[in-house]
């Protein structure tokens, strides 16, 4: 009767009671929200960068690395490929033949990363032929290599669809040579400074220019069937390819493991900051409760409730208050996350902004399930912390002066 | 030894500069199945000395006996343990719990003492009959007029089966009829159930039902009559309010 008597009391005072719960809902939301919106933010740009960027692991000639230079290559990488493709956990995996060059219109020129690659087999690691935004990814034979370039690039070389770029680039021997390319293509990630520095070409037009054995490759790329796995098969392969660098892409890009660390402490200030000023709110409604049943709680400590009780009584209506506040909060939250996260939050004002940031404008908020079960129990802790208070000043009253006073 | 005996009753408040003895040096004995009424003036010590009898107040000196059992020795959790299975509370505001039916609030006592669900259901019903309020019985306090509020009140008092009932001018909220109805029934209840009544009162009313009759003035008693009660008429010149 107890737990009766301690949901009624939530209640008593209706007005005051929902004015908390409405506080306790709206803090929680608001937490809530902004916290799906920056986990959405950050989860996004780690599924750009491993699925259009970086891929989950990235393998390389040790060399390479410190000089990006083609004379540093992977030997045998087609059959390495291969063997990687049979690792249990691998999705698909690529060889390329990157390599730095001037790319030059009849108007302008500008130095980017030229990434030769075998279309068929990139489309299986990368979704960049998704971001296709104009003429098609290498879908079409020419008689002119073709070039897929990014929007802000073509924009700097005031390149068009169907327009000439020469290629100035060192071959295998050190020599400078030069090849024209025709635009075939034109891609839009969320990403505007990979947009700008990096060019695709086949790699069976740019090897023959550059004299570089085509069984060979700069990059090997490598897509995972889950995210969860990177560790495992890095160390994999890294025993497997011990000549060769290995590496994960939180370690090609630690900026975004960074970020994701700064994003959950974030979060969890957030939380703290909200419960804090829960807190506050709580023990002020508690207080007026108690204070307005003095006279009630001297009579139930008079006929016989022992202190214990008297603290259990006080202390559920407390974690009811949360509670039901938490839960409408909750509620609230889990259907505007849904269907923003179904539809997305279109920022295009600041797109801009985000964009310089590898970020898409278009975001998902997103939160897990354990994020509310965190939450939820750090509710009830902070409601079972408030009313430790109340609880203390309610048995302090004396039986014999409660019952006289006119609360 | 009565029920209740006190020897050298004393409380003292320090609440002021000058120290207030409300119970200076009571020496008195209650038996069993006495209709007692304490009389005095307001602020003569007859709330504190109900309060000290019934465990709700320690004692600056002096001690109370209660079936044999020294309650002023006892700590606060065992007062309380003593309070549920022995005293029923009878209070002039009633206080009752205003978020529980009638039933509940009775059966609430019930509850504390772990009676099990079906006596405690059959019990809740039984005292309710008893006061004549077995129509009320889901309803809250605020649907219930005081008279009948203070009826609740009486068969909550009597949930625990207490060996006395303490009341603490039950009468001062209540009308006429309602006064005698609550009388007439405690006046059954003390007759048929040998049930110990002890009230503090200015209620003329009261005093007219009481066996035994104990005048407080400034913390001692002055007079301590029993039965026959003196006629209205001469308590009025005596000076007795009511």
């Amino acid at each position: 009767m107890i737990w009766s008597i301690a949901w009624r009391n939530v209640w008593r005072n209706k007005l005051r009671s929902f004015i908390i719960l409405c506080a306790v809902a709206i803090g929680l939301f608001g937490t809530l929200f902004i916290i799906a919106l920056d986990k959405g933010m950050v989860v996004q740009r780690e599924e750009a960068a491993i699925n259009t960027e970086i891929s989950h692991i990235q393998i390389h000639n040790p060399l390479f690395l410190q000089d990006n230079s083609i004379k540093y290559d992977i030997p045998d990488a087609t059959a390495k490929v291969k063997d990687i493709e049979k690792v249990e956990g691998v999705k698909a995996v690529t060889a390329r033949l990157v390599v730095t060059a001037m790319a030059s219109t009849a108007t302008t020129g500008t130095g980017v990363t030229i990434i030769g690659i075998n279309p068929d087999m990139e489309k299986k690691v990368t979704k960049l032929h998704e971001d296709v935004i104009e003429g098609s990814y290498f879908d079409k034979e020419s008689r002119t290599p073709q070039i897929v370039v990014g929007e802000k690039l073509a924009t700097k070389l005031g390149a068009r669809l169907g327009s000439k770029i020469v290629l100035t680039l060192t071959n295998t021997q050190g020599v400078l040579t030069y090849a024209l390319f025709r635009v075939g293509g034109i891609y839009k990630t969320s990403n505007t400074m990979y947009n700008e520095a990096n060019a695709f070409v086949r790699t069976s037009d740019l090897a023959p220019l550059l004299g570089f054995n085509t069984e060979n490759a700069t990059e090997i790329a490598v897509l995972l069937d889950n995210t969860g796995e990177t560790d495992r098969i890095t160390d994999l392969l890294k025993n497997e390819f011990k000549d060769l660098s290995v590496q994960s892409w939180k370690t090609i890009q630690p900026m975004l493991v960074t970020l994701s660390a700064i994003m959950d402490e974030f979060s969890y200030l957030m939380m703290i900051i909200i419960l804090i000023a829960m807190a506050f709110g709580i023990i002020n409604t508690m207080l007026m409760a108690i204070l307005e049943r003095v006279r009630e709680i001297g009579m139930l400590m008079a006929v016989g409730m022992n202190r214990r009780r008297v603290a259990i009584m006080i202390t559920l209506e407390t974690v009811f208050l949360s509670v039901t506040g938490a839960v409408i909060g909750m509620a609230v939250s889990y259907v505007t996350i849904r269907l923003t996260g179904t539809h997305g939050l279109n920022f295009a004002a600041v797109a801009q902004g985000f964009e310089a940031y590898g970020n898409s404008a278009l975001i998902y908020p997103m939160l897990n399930r354990l994020d509310y079960i965190v939450l939820f129990v750090l509710v009830i802790m902070t409601a079972l912390i408030s009313s430790v208070y109340p609880v203390h000043k309610a048995l302090r009253f004396k039986p014999a002066e409660a019952i006289r006073t006119d609360t | 030894m009565g029920v209740i005996t006190t020897i050298n009753l004393h409380k003292t408040y320090h609440e002021t500069k000058i120290p207030v003895k409300a119970v200076n040096g009571i020496d008195i004995s209650f038996s069993e199945g006495e209709f007692t009424a304490i009389v005095g003036p307001s602020g003569s010590g007859k709330t504190t000395f109900l309060n000290l009898i019934g465990g709700l107040d320690v004692p600056t000196e002096g001690e109370v006996f209660i079936n044999g059992t020294n309650i002023t020795t006892l700590s606060s959790k065992q007062l309380i343990d003593f309070r549920l299975h022995n005293i029923g509370f009878v209070f002039q505001s009633y206080n009752l719990i205003p978020v529980l039916t009638a039933r509940e609030n009775i059966e609430f006592i019930m509850l504390l003492q772990r009676v099990p669900r079906a006596e405690r259901e059959r019990r809740t019903v039984e005292l309710l009959r008893a006061v004549g309020l077995e129509d009320k019985i889901d309803e809250r306090p605020g649907d219930l007029s005081g008279g009948q509020q203070q009826r609740v009140s009486v068969a909550r008092a009597l949930a625990s089966k207490p060996r006395f009932i303490l009341a603490d001018e039950p009468t001062a909220n209540l009308d006429s009829k309602s006064t005698e109805n609550l009388l007439d029934i405690m006046e059954r209840l003390n007759h048929e159930e040998k049930i110990t009544f002890i009230f503090s009162t200015h209620d003329a009313r009261v005093v007219n039902k009481a066996h035994r009759i104990i005048t407080i003035e400034d913390g001692k008693v002055i007079s301590d009559k029993t039965s026959p009660p003196d006629p209205p008429l001469l308590r009025k010149k005596k000076g007795i309010r009511g």
